[in-house]
């Protein structure tokens, strides 16, 4: 079977990218491909390393509070690019407010702080799009 | 011989929150090789292992000092009003990413950004503006600002000059560490190199126009927070230090000319004991460093003064009461611990900035600690204890380890450049995950203890009205102030970039000339380009 591919991106200007990294090397352990894009991306520099990259998954870390600025943003990107079928899933410090305004424009895993990686592992595997065998 | 009895321990590994093996009884054993006047002496006594003043808290109890800041200038100079009156007693300014990024608000990285973490600072307008009714003369100030600190702090010198103060009795921190951005927080923008020249420009800059300042704060805070042990936290923050005092020192400058206005920033973590080790070690190693490395002379440079914030990334969403319990015990460990200013953290920020209440009962905390718990009117009360001096002296031998590997590197810089730090600190975040995904390590209401259906608690929500107001303000700036002289002030600012002059100086009239955070940091950008590192997970 072919490897998830993941792309794990940290947008906007927040530097602290200790949750991008500590969950980027659980997916690497867990088996799947993961390619971290590094820091301060745009939705456009984010989008396009999933279409380079040919990702399954997109996971992206923001604990700033922009979130509502760049989710939307990616998600038209994503659709502009007919890639719309790749899976979403943000983590990080969330309003609860947000929650249901971020489903609803297709971001489908939202992990807030605590979460065990083992559950975001899981999620990834039961909702990624299923990959044509080689 | 140590005797222990035979009785059964529970059945868990016995270690520290950075994985530390505790044994299960500390004697006299293991302190053999201690000799106290080398190691320990009294408090105010050279290495000061006990603490720089003789009479500990007895004299003067630590600045109660509030990290703060969102939104508008005008709501953060609200909330500081607020703070004081409360009783704090220095102002610490947070600002937020636009602005630490050296970005103006109108910038597309700055896009739903402006005032969410921090306050928005965009020209000396706002600086006025969020020091309007507080006496700079009087008060002290720290800011948490590191690449644009110098832009910064030169509006903060233009407000005090136009308040009537005197520069010579100005007195605060800027923290202005660049090392730990790029080992840890990651908020650089210029090269390694030429960041360090900027810090240089404000030792030689202070040491005559601002004496009193705190020139730099040398943080382990964000280097613990983004998952290092105790130990690294301590090795890589002294190091820095060791690297600022030797750049100072190339710069030509005389070591007990800046050594002075050094100080430190450290964590306040959950682990009790270790933290109150890394305290000590830390002035202990200091002390031996600025004596014997640098061979400064004046007392001053030898004494590690230190503030504190308890661990923000300690606290958690769920259950979120319970964060006051942590952040009480860390506060703790601060203060036996010696600290010289702490900030304790509030309840709600696992979820977001806090709220007025919960700021106010963090700030309580303390004031428990200082006026009700007794633990203020003894000195350094666990010094002797057997655990203690045991893991200090621990701590401080890990901590040299460390040293030997950066030195033999060629120093922080060029470890920095090598992954050496960044490597390290992702590899023990990395175990501490591990660690409570296992649930070796208990985090109560996270992985035990777990509570379904939670009522949620009141948090701040910031909307973007800040950012309307902060983007309109720009353009009228822009459309009002003497751009032909704000030209000028840039084109300074440049030409002493290319060369080897004090950038304090023409920064100085930039600010006076209202130039924006952002088009101070362009200008040098222009000259000297920006860092990027390469990604590593």
């Amino acid at each position: 079977m072919q490897k998830i591919r993941v792309v794990i991106a940290k947008p906007g200007l927040d530097g602290h990218d200790r949750g991008a990294k500590v969950i980027a090397r659980a997916l690497r352990d867990a088996g799947m491909e993961v390619i971290y894009t590094g820091l301060r991306q745009t939705p456009d520099q984010i989008v396009g390393a999933a279409l380079q990259e040919d990702a399954d998954v997109i996971g992206m870390s923001i604990l700033s509070g922009a979130h509502m600025h760049i989710c939307p943003r990616v998600m038209e990107l994503l659709k502009e690019k007919g890639l719309d079928d790749v899976l979403v899933v943000v983590g990080g410090i969330i309003p609860d407010v947000d929650i249901p305004k971020l489903r609803e424009m297709g971001v489908r895993g939202i992990f807030l702080p605590g979460s065990p990686m083992q559950q975001i592992i899981d999620f990834i595997n039961q909702n990624v799009r299923p990959r044509a065998e080689v | 011989m140590k005797s222990v009895t035979a009785a059964i321990d529970r059945d868990k590994p016995f270690t520290t929150i950075s994985g530390r093996p505790i044994e299960r009884l500390y004697t006299a054993e293991d302190l053999r090789g201690l000799d106290h006047s080398r190691d320990v002496n009294e408090p105010g006594q050279f290495p000061y292992t006990r603490g720089i003043h003789a009479t500990g808290y007895r004299g003067k109890l630590w600045t109660m000092r509030q990290f703060a800041g969102f939104g508008t200038p005008e709501e953060t100079n609200q909330r500081f009003k607020g703070l004081l009156k409360a009783g704090g007693n220095g102002l610490s300014v947070a600002f937020d990413l636009p602005t630490l990024m050296g970005r103006d608000p109108d910038h597309e990285l700055s896009l739903g950004e402006v005032g969410k973490c921090g306050v928005s600072i965009v020209s000396l307008q706002d600086m006025e503006r969020l020091f309007a009714g507080i006496d700079l003369g009087r008060i002290t100030t720290s800011m948490t600002i590191n690449s644009p600190a110098p832009m910064i702090f030169a509006m903060y010198l233009a407000v005090a000059e136009q308040q009537g103060a005197d520069w010579k009795t100005l007195s605060g921190t800027i923290q202005n560490d660049i090392l730990k951005e790029f080992i840890a927080q990651k908020e650089y923008i210029f090269p390694p190199r030429q960041s360090m020249r900027l810090i240089t420009d404000i030792f030689a800059f202070c040491a005559t126009e601002v004496p009193k300042w705190n020139t730099i704060s040398v943080s382990g805070y964000h280097i613990r927070e983004a998952g290092s042990t105790a130990a690294q936290e301590l090795a890589f923050t002294l190091r820095d230090g060791i690297e600022y005092v030797q750049y100072g020192v190339d710069a030509g400058l005389d070591v007990d000319s800046f050594a002075p206005q050094i100080s430190f920033f450290f964590n306040s973590h959950s682990d009790f004991f270790e933290e109150i080790a890394k305290f000590r070690a830390a002035r202990k190693l200091w002390a031996e460093v600025m004596r014997d490395r640098f061979k400064a002379k004046n007392e001053r440079s030898w004494k590690l003064r230190f503030h504190t914030q308890t661990a923000g990334v300690s606290l958690t969403a769920q259950q979120p009461y319970n964060n006051v319990v942590r952040t009480a015990l860390q506060a703790l460990a601060a203060v036996l611990g010696g600290t010289q200013s702490l900030h304790t953290n509030s309840l709600d920020e696992a979820l977001a900035l806090p709220t007025a209440e919960a700021a106010t009962l963090a700030l309580r905390t303390q004031q428990i600690i200082a006026h009700e718990s007794g633990v203020t009117a003894a000195v350094d009360p666990l010094g002797g204890s057997y655990f203690v001096e045991r893991l200090t002296l621990d701590m401080e031998r890990e901590a040299k380890a460390y040293f030997d590997v950066i030195d033999r590197m060629g120093g922080m810089v060029e470890a920095i450049e090598h992954g050496f730090p960044q490597k390290e600190i992702a590899e023990a975040s990395y175990r501490f995950q591990q660690a409570v995904e296992s649930r070796e390590k208990v985090i109560v209401g996270v992985n035990d203890y777990v509570q379904e259906d939670e009522t949620p608690i009141p948090i701040l929500y910031i909307d973007e009205t800040t950012a309307e107001r902060q983007l309109s303000r720009l353009e009228t700036l822009r459309q009002t102030r003497d751009n032909a002289r704000l030209r000028a002030a840039l084109d300074a600012l440049k030409e002493t970039a290319r060369g080897t002059g004090n950038t304090m100086y023409p920064l100085m009239d930039c600010v006076r000339a209202y130039a924006t955070v952002g088009e101070m940091c362009d200008a040098l950008r222009d000259v000297w380009g920006e860092y990027e590192e390469v990604p590593l997970i």
